[in-house]
C-alpha cells in the first residue's frame, strides 16, 4: 500500500520539475489540478478509511482539483494571455535549481529526527521539494497568475506534509483551512482581473507605483 | 453568548447583502457594533467556562484583544456612516460585507483555543480584508491589493506548516498529535525540541509578516496608504493585534516548553522588535504621504509590542496595554487623515498644509492623535511605553532600553517634521475646496475616542488593570 503511496508523491515531485520547465499558463494549471487530486488520493492510502478521512479526500479534490483550476483558469480566459514571458531566471535554469532542490530536500529529510514509522516514506522530501518549488515559481516569474500558481504550489508541499498528522487536524479546521484558499484564489482572480483592465497586462513588474522615493 | 458574538457580525453581513439600498445599508455597521459591544463587555464581566471540548474559551489575552477590536470597530461603524455618505458614487456593499466578516473572524480568532482554528480565523480576516483595501478601484490600490494578499497569504501559510511542525512535535511525544493549547500547554516540556525550534521559526515569519514585523513589513505601507481611513485604522488595530495574539499563543507554549526556547524567541522578538524600530525611524523621515507615514508608525509600534513581549517580567504589562492603546490612538489617527485627505482631495505634505485653519476638528484630533502615539504624556501609550523602558532597565537590559529610546526619539522628530506643517499654518491658495466639511459623525468617534486615551492615561479603571494583570499572569508574570 505504501509502495503506491511513495509512487504518487515522485509523481507529485515530477510535476514540480514539468511546472518549472513550461511557459504556458494553462498547462501549469492543469499540472497544479493534478497536483491536487494526487493530494486528495493519498490521505486515503496512509491512513485507515473512516468518514473523516473520505470527508477529507473528496473535499481536497473537489477544492483543488476543480474548483481552483476553474477559477484561475478563468482569470487567463478573460485576461487574455497564454504564456509567461521572460521570467526574471529562465526556465532551464529554474528547472536546474528545482532539480538541485529536489536532490537537497532527500539529504535533508534523511537527517531529521523523524518517527520510526515515517523514516522509510517519500512525505516529507516530496514535501520540501514542493515547497521550495512553490518559492522558485512565487520569485522568478512576473505575471500574477504565474505567482498564484507559485503559492498554490505552496500550499501543496504545506498539504503534503501534513499527511503524516491527519489526526493532529480535525475535520472542521482542514475545511476551513480549504474554504479559506478558495475564497483566497476567487478574491486573487478578480484583483487579476482588474490588474489586467486597469495595466493592459497582468506583469507584476509593472506594479511599482507604490514605494519610498 | 460566544455563539452570539460570532454570529451577529455574520448576520449583519447578510443584512448588508439583501439591503438593496446604497444609502440604508452602512446602518447595519453602527447598530452590530453596539451589539457586538455590549456583549463584548458582558462576556469580559463575567467570562463563561470553556466550550466544545476546551476549543473555545475567552481568556484574559483574548479578552484584551476582543476589547480592542471591539471599541475600535464601534468607533469605525459610526465613522463609516458619515464616510460612506460621501461616497455614494460606488455601491458600498462589499464593503460593508467585508467588515461585518471580518469582524466575526477577528471575535472567533479571540476565542480560539485550537491553534488549527485560530490559523482558519486568521486567514479569513487576511481575505475578507482585501477586498476593502480595494475600495477606491484604482490603479494603486490594485497594486496595493496585489502586494497585501501575496505576502499575507504566504506568510500565513508558512504559519500552518510551522503549526504542522509543532503537531509533528507532540505527535513524537506522545504518538497523539493535538494543537489544542490546554493540552499543548500540559505537555509542552517533553516536547521533541528539534521541531519545536523549526515551528517556532516558522510561526514568527509567518504571524510576524501578518503583523507587518520588519523585515516582513513591505506590503504596510502600501496597504495602509491606499485603504479608506477606516479600513487602515482596522487594519492597524485590529489585524495587527490579531497577529499578535497568535504570537502570544507562541509565547505560551515556548514559556510552557522550558526555558531553552522560551529564550531564543525572545531574543528574536527583541531583534525583529529593534529592527522594524529602525525600519520605522529611517523611512519615517521626509515621509511625504501622511498616511504613508501612519504606516510605519505601525510598523514602529508592532515593534515595540514585540519588544515587550521579548524582555518579558514588568515589559509584558507593558506589552499588553500597549496593545490596546495603540489600536485606539492608530484609530483616531487614521480616521481623522482619513477626514484630511477627503478635504484637500491629496495625501501629501506638499499639498496638505494648515489643517488646523481648514478642519479644526479633525486637524485638532490629528495632532493630538501624533501627540498620544509618540508616547507624551498624559495620554495611555507613555505609560505603557514607560513601563516597557522602565522595565528594561529593571532588567538590567541597558542596550535594548538605551535603543529603544534612541528610536523613539528619531520617530518623534521626524514624525513631527511631517505633521506640524500638515496642521500649522495657512492651508495653501491653490488647494481648491472640496465639498467636505467637518460632520458630527466624523468627528465625534475619534473625539471618544481620544477621550478614552486619555482617561486610560490618567485614571485607568481597575478592572483594565485586573484584565491586565491575568493576562500577564499566563504569560509567566507572578501575580
Amino acid at each position: 500500500m505504501n509502495s503506491l503511496a511513495d509512487q504518487l508523491l515522485v509523481l507529485v515531485m515530477l510535476i514540480n520539475l514539468v511546472m518549472l520547465g513550461s511557459s504556458r499558463l494553462i498547462f501549469s494549471i492543469r499540472a497544479v489540478a493534478a497536483q491536487g487530486v494526487i493530494l486528495g488520493i493519498l490521505p486515503s492510502l496512509v491512513h485507515p478509511l473512516s468518514f473523516h478521512l473520505v470527508a477529507i479526500t473528496a473535499s481536497i479534490i473537489l477544492a483543488k482539483g476543480i474548483v481552483i483550476p476553474y477559477l484561475i483558469g478563468d482569470a487567463v480566459h478573460k485576461a487574455h494571455i497564454r504564456r509567461e514571458v521572460e521570467p526574471f531566471i529562465g526556465y532551464l535554469p529554474t528547472l536546474f535549481l528545482g532539480a538541485v532542490c529536489t536532490a537537497l530536500a532527500f539529504v535533508f529529510a534523511a537527517r531529521l529526527p523523524l518517527a520510526p514509522e515515517h523514516r522509510s516514506l517519500l512525505v516529507v522530501p516530496a514535501s520540501i521539494a514542493t515547497l521550495l518549488t512553490g518559492f522558485l515559481i512565487l520569485t522568478t516569474r512576473r505575471k500574477a497568475i504565474s505567482q498564484v500558481i507559485g503559492y498554490l504550489v505552496l500550499e501543496n508541499g504545506i498539504f503534503v506534509f501534513g499527511l503524516l498528522l491527519t489526526e493532529a487536524m480535525p475535520f472542521m479546521v482542514e475545511a476551513g483551512a480549504l474554504l479559506d484558499l478558495l475564497v483566497g484564489i476567487f478574491v486573487m482572480g478578480i484583483v487579476i482581473n482588474q490588474i489586467s483592465q486597469e495595466f493592459s497586462t497582468i506583469d507584476t513588474s509593472r506594479l511599482r507605483a507604490l514605494k519610498e522615493e | 453568548m460566544i455563539t452570539a458574538l460570532l454570529l451577529i457580525p455574520l448576520l449583519g453581513a447578510l443584512a448588508a447583502w439583501v439591503i438593496p439600498d446604497n444609502r440604508r445599508r452602512p446602518l447595519v455597521l453602527p447598530v452590530i457594533a453596539t451589539l457586538h459591544l455590549g456583549l463584548t463587555v458582558l462576556l469580559l464581566a463575567d467570562p463563561p467556562p470553556a466550550s466544545l471540548n476546551g476549543w473555545i474559551w475567552l481568556d484574559p489575552l483574548g479578552g484584551l484583544v476582543l476589547l480592542c477590536i471591539s471599541l475600535l470597530f464601534t468607533v469605525c461603524a459610526f465613522y463609516a456612516v458619515g464616510y460612506l455618505a460621501y461616497r455614494q458614487e460606488r455601491s458600498n456593499r462589499v464593503l460593508c460585507m467585508g467588515l461585518l466578516v471580518c469582524l466575526a473572524a477577528m471575535g472567533l480568532v479571540t476565542v480560539s483555543q485550537h491553534l488549527g482554528l485560530l490559523w482558519v480565523a486568521l486567514e479569513t480576516t487576511t481575505v475578507s480584508m482585501a477586498p476593502l483595501i480595494y475600495f477606491n478601484k484604482n490603479a494603486r490600490s490594485i497594486e496595493a491589493t496585489w502586494k497585501y494578499l501575496l505576502i499575507c497569504s504566504v506568510g500565513i501559510a508558512l504559519a500552518l506548516l510551522g503549526l504542522l511542525f509543532l503537531a509533528y512535535s507532540t505527535y513524537l511525544a506522545q504518538q497523539d498529535a493535538t494543537l489544542l493549547l490546554s493540552a499543548l500547554l500540559a505537555t509542552a516540556r517533553g516536547l521533541n525540541p528539534g521541531w519545536l525550534h523549526a515551528a517556532v521559526i516558522f510561526l514568527l515569519v509567518g504571524y510576524g509578516s501578518k503583523m507587518g514585523l520588519a523585515p516582513l513589513h513591505t506590503w504596510k505601507p502600501d496597504a495602509y496608504g491606499e485603504a479608506p481611513g477606516m479600513v487602515g485604522a482596522l487594519l492597524a488595530g485590529g489585524l495587527v493585534n490579531c497577529a499578535f495574539l497568535a504570537i502570544l499563543r507562541v509565547y505560551q507554549v515556548c514559556l510552557a516548553s522550558g526555558s531553552t526556547e522560551l529564550r531564543f524567541f525572545q531574543q528574536a522578538l527583541v531583534g525583529m522588535g529593534l529592527l522594524s524600530m529602525a525600519f520605522a525611524a529611517v523611512f519615517m523621515a521626509r515621509q511625504a504621504d501622511f498616511k504613508r507615514m501612519l504606516a510605519y508608525s505601525s510598523v514602529e509600534h508592532v515593534g515595540i509590542l514585540a519588544i515587550g513581549l521579548g524582555l518579558g517580567n514588568g515589559a509584558l504589562f507593558g506589552a499588553l496595554f500597549h496593545l490596546l492603546n495603540n489600536g485606539l490612538t492608530k484609530g483616531v489617527l487614521f480616521l481623522t487623515s482619513g477626514n484630511i485627505h477627503r478635504s484637500y482631495g491629496n495625501k501629501t505634505t506638499e499639498v496638505v498644509r494648515g489643517a488646523l485653519t481648514r478642519l479644526p476638528w479633525s486637524g485638532g484630533l490629528f495632532l493630538a492623535g501624533f501627540i498620544a502615539i509618540t508616547g507624551s504624556p498624559p495620554f495611555a501609550p507613555f505609560i505603557s511605553e514607560y513601563t516597557i523602558v522602565s522595565s528594561a532597565f529593571v532588567d538590567g537590559r541597558y542596550l535594548v532600553a538605551g535603543l529603544l529610546l534612541l528610536f523613539l526619539t528619531i520617530v518623534f522628530i521626524g514624525m513631527a517634521l511631517t505633521v506640524l506643517p500638515m496642521v500649522m499654518g495657512a492651508p495653501p491658495e491653490e488647494a481648491t475646496p472640496s465639498g467636505y466639511r467637518d460632520s458630527l459623525l466624523m468627528v465625534c468617534p475619534p473625539l471618544v475616542t481620544m477621550a478614552i486615551i486619555l482617561v486610560l492615561g490618567v485614571w485607568p479603571p481597575a478592572p483594565l488593570l485586573t484584565l491586565l494583570k491575568n493576562g500577564a499572569a499566563l504569560l509567566g508574570v507572578p501575580s
